[in-house]
């Protein structure tokens, strides 16, 4: 499909306004019918055509983006801005964490939840921290993401977080039917929610459980929200689609640190440019004792666990 | 001009033929329907509410729908199951049969069609998988090849079905250098249906449970024993409540062919089984959440060895020659087969798949009400598609009623239903 293809045909002899007219009558009228024979509410023309988003003009992304930033306002009653900054060029996002100082407080589960408009209800979290046995080591027959003891770390346990693993080969997005899903240039894999049709085969495949489906309608209040937003990002998410870790893209692209990152009380957290190689992440990945989450499904993650002491 | 005009008689006619019935046929039409509302009232809840009305969470991602889909294809792809020895081997008992297999493979499509469009989040964004138009991820996504070769062979088995019906409708002989091609060509195209469902799952290396590289094999040998036990039965129905002649012969060539194919779905489970617990990698869990029960959790057990046992004693019964062509225990043969693959390649298939999830979590999967209501409004428009086709094509296979012949049966029914 090309950039200047039209989702629907036209007639030769309707010229200028006409076309557009038509085109958004047409599609008013099949949006219509669409979104009442599939629940899915008041769905605009716009809503309904509109394309992938790696397919649109710029012209066409500004559109859009104006045109989502105005329906965040009516929803939220608040201005909402949707970036669309691009990959800087020369840089690879990397991540890594330092699993002898993680003491699994969580604290960086809900600065994520806060910072990305996760729904609070049903509760969406990208980070799920695993506690597991000092024992058995990283073993998954012998973890649970549901602990609770009065002090962290509990005696006898380490805790490994585990999020979107930003997999240079992600199986996520080889599966997609629709190509919802795609890694960008600086390494960071990304859903176009207004693309993705809701089949869930990305979770099927990922490997990390990192994807996390909208299975009701996402709330999430006002006052939480987080107004400095992402296309690609934290954007505030629909019903029924997919959604995971982006890097907190909406930071990153602007030179700051992911909300993870920042929050962390013990430093576990690093984060930085793996083409430079004065960056912290160089260091630790030449220097500590690194490895990858299930390194044998050949994922290549672009996020690394480390003993750091 | 003439072949339009003939044409369009051919479907009035076909829609007088399924207006008009008895009975039994009006109470089983309306029975169908009052399923069918139902599922329809379910799915409405489902689309207003989300998935979050299914019992499907992020740990267990796909559930009862796409077992049920699964299941379903197989039984599409066993209409080959009967064409091969007709028109390969040109073994004319069993040939005037193949249409109903064929009949039989449209209604399981239009089903896992159904089944699929219920379970995605966002159904009004459907045009994103169609070529062309959205952007269909092909060669790269499985889900991609399963939407062309399913509706491929949805639109092969309409046309077929519809030529041959057409032809006996115009008393004309059909063209065989027209339908043979189709038909050879629709043998791999069913065996390629089953095989890309089969990969959809077997490509996740995050899914060690279908990461098994005989599970394309198991799906072909699972699918060629209960799509033939769903005709064998339906075949005896139609001796019985219509003047079809189907012999003997044709009923017990097919149900020798599945003994076969039941001892090499058993031999292929076994192989599986013995390779996951003798080898007794951390990837047993999967089998042992099926079979055995884990970590305290055991809702797939008794469901796991019913279809084990089933499917045993089915094989045993199919087998020996004196309860093959004994009625009755041919017939219990037919469900415990159709038993024990509708749990291998539903449920047994897609839950422990996903339990434990890629974590280590178990989240124990039951369907939802709602669920429920809309598979059984999705296999009830499956079954009245099936009776239509059928009230239409009998008459016709038959000879009974043409474009000349057997008008007056409208007449009949009228009086007699008044």
């Amino acid at each position: 499909m090309t950039m200047e293809q039209d989702p629907i045909p036209q007639p030769e002899s309707c010229e200028g306004g006409c076309d557009v007219s038509r085109r958004v009558f047409l599609g008013a009228a099949v949006a219509t019918v669409a979104g009442a024979l599939t629940g899915c509410g008041d769905i605009s023309a716009e809503d309904f055509l509109q394309r992938n988003f790696r397919e649109m003009s710029k012209q066409e992304v500004q559109e859009t983006i104006a045109r989502l930033e105005r329906e965040y306002k009516e929803q939220f009653g608040r201005d909402v801005y949707v970036g669309n900054e691009p990959p800087i060029p020369g840089v690879i996002f990397a991540y890594a964490l330092d699993l002898s100082r993680c003491i699994g407080c969580r604290r960086c589960v809900y600065a994520c939840v806060k910072e990305n408009n996760q729904s609070r209800d049903p509760q969406i979290q990208w980070i799920r921290v695993l506690q597991m046995d000092k024992e058995e080591g990283v073993n998954l027959e012998h973890d649970t993401a549901y602990y609770d003891p009065p002090e962290v770390p509990a005696p006898g346990h380490f805790y490994m977080p585990t999020a979107c693993q930003q997999c240079k080969k992600p199986p996520c997005v080889k599966v997609c039917p629709v190509g919802a899903t795609w890694r960008e240039k600086d390494g960071i894999v990304v859903v176009d929610y207004n693309w993705c049709i809701g089949c869930r085969y990305c979770m099927a495949a990922c490997p990390y459980g990192a994807r996390h489906f909208n299975w009701g309608e996402p709330h999430l209040p006002a006052d939480e929200l987080n107004p400095h937003t992402h296309y690609l990002g934290n954007r505030p998410r629909y019903k029924g689609v997919v959604e995971k870790c982006t890097f907190c893209i909406q930071r990153t692209r602007n030179g700051r640190y992911p909300a993870c990152v920042e929050i962390c009380p013990t430093g576990s957290r690093k984060f930085g440019n793996i083409l430079d190689p004065t960056s912290e992440i160089r260091m630790v990945l030449e220097h500590k004792r690194v490895f990858k989450f299930k390194e044998d499904l050949n994922t290549q993650p672009n996020f690394f666990y480390f003993y750091g002491v | 001009m003439a072949v339009l005009r003939t044409f369009a008689s051919f479907v009035a006619d076909s829609a007088r033929l399924v207006l008009k019935g008895g009975r039994l046929y009006y109470a089983w039409i309306a029975f169908l329907l009052v399923l069918i509302a139902v599922g329809a009232v379910a799915y409405t809840g489902q689309l207003r509410e989300g998935l979050i009305a299914t019992h499907m969470r992020d740990q267990v991602s796909w559930g009862f729908y796409i077992g049920n889909f699964t299941f379903l294809v197989g039984v599409a792809a066993a209409a080959i199951m009967l064409v091969i020895p007709a028109y390969v081997y040109n073994w004319e008992p069993i040939k005037e049969i193949t249409i109903l297999g064929e009949m039989l493979a449209i209604s399981a499509l239009v089903m896992c069609l159904g089944f699929v469009l219920v379970d995605i989040g966002r159904p009004d964004r459907f045009w994103h998988i169609l070529p062309f138009i959205g952007h269909l991820n092909w060669p790269s996504s499985l889900l991609a090849w399963d939407v062309l070769v399913l509706n491929t062979y949805l639109i092969l088995n309409a046309f077929v079905v519809t030529y041959l019906l057409y032809c006996a409708y115009t008393e004309k002989h059909y063209v065989k250098k027209l339908v043979l091609p189709l038909v050879l060509f629709s043998i791999p195209m069913a065996v390629s249906i089953h095989t890309v469902t089969a990969y959809l799952y077997n490509g996740l290396a995050s899914r060690p449970f279908w990461n098994s590289a005989i599970l394309a094999p198991r799906f072909l040998a699972s699918a060629f024993c209960s799509g033939p036990a769903i005709l064998l039965i339906l075949l005896q129905i139609l001796r019985k409540t219509t003047k079809l002649r189907i012999k003997d012969e044709a009923i017990f060539k097919v149900a020798e062919l599945m003994a076969y194919t039941m001892g090499f779905n058993l031999f292929l489970t076994a192989a599986e089984a013995f390779k996951e617990f003798y080898s007794n990698t951390q990837h047993v869990v999967y089998m042992q959440y099926l079979y055995f029960g884990l970590k305290g959790h055991y809702a797939l057990v008794p469901f796991a060895w019913a279809s084990v046992l089933c499917g045993l004693a089915a094989f045993i019964l199919f087998l020996v020659p004196k309860t093959r062509k004994n009625w009755i225990t041919l017939n219990i043969g037919c469900v415990l087969i159709y038993s024990s693959v509708y749990i291998e390649k539903g449920m047994g298939l897609i839950i422990p798949g996903f339990t434990p999830d890629t974590l280590g979590e178990i989240y124990v999967y039951r369907p939802s009400l709602t669920e429920v209501l809309v598979a059984g409004g999705i296999f009830a428009i499956g079954f009245l598609v099936f009776t239509l086709l059928l009230k239409a094509a009998v008459p016709m296979m038959l000879g009974e009623f043409t474009h000349t012949k057997g008008r007056d049966r409208f007449k009949d029914a009228v009086s007699s239903a008044g």
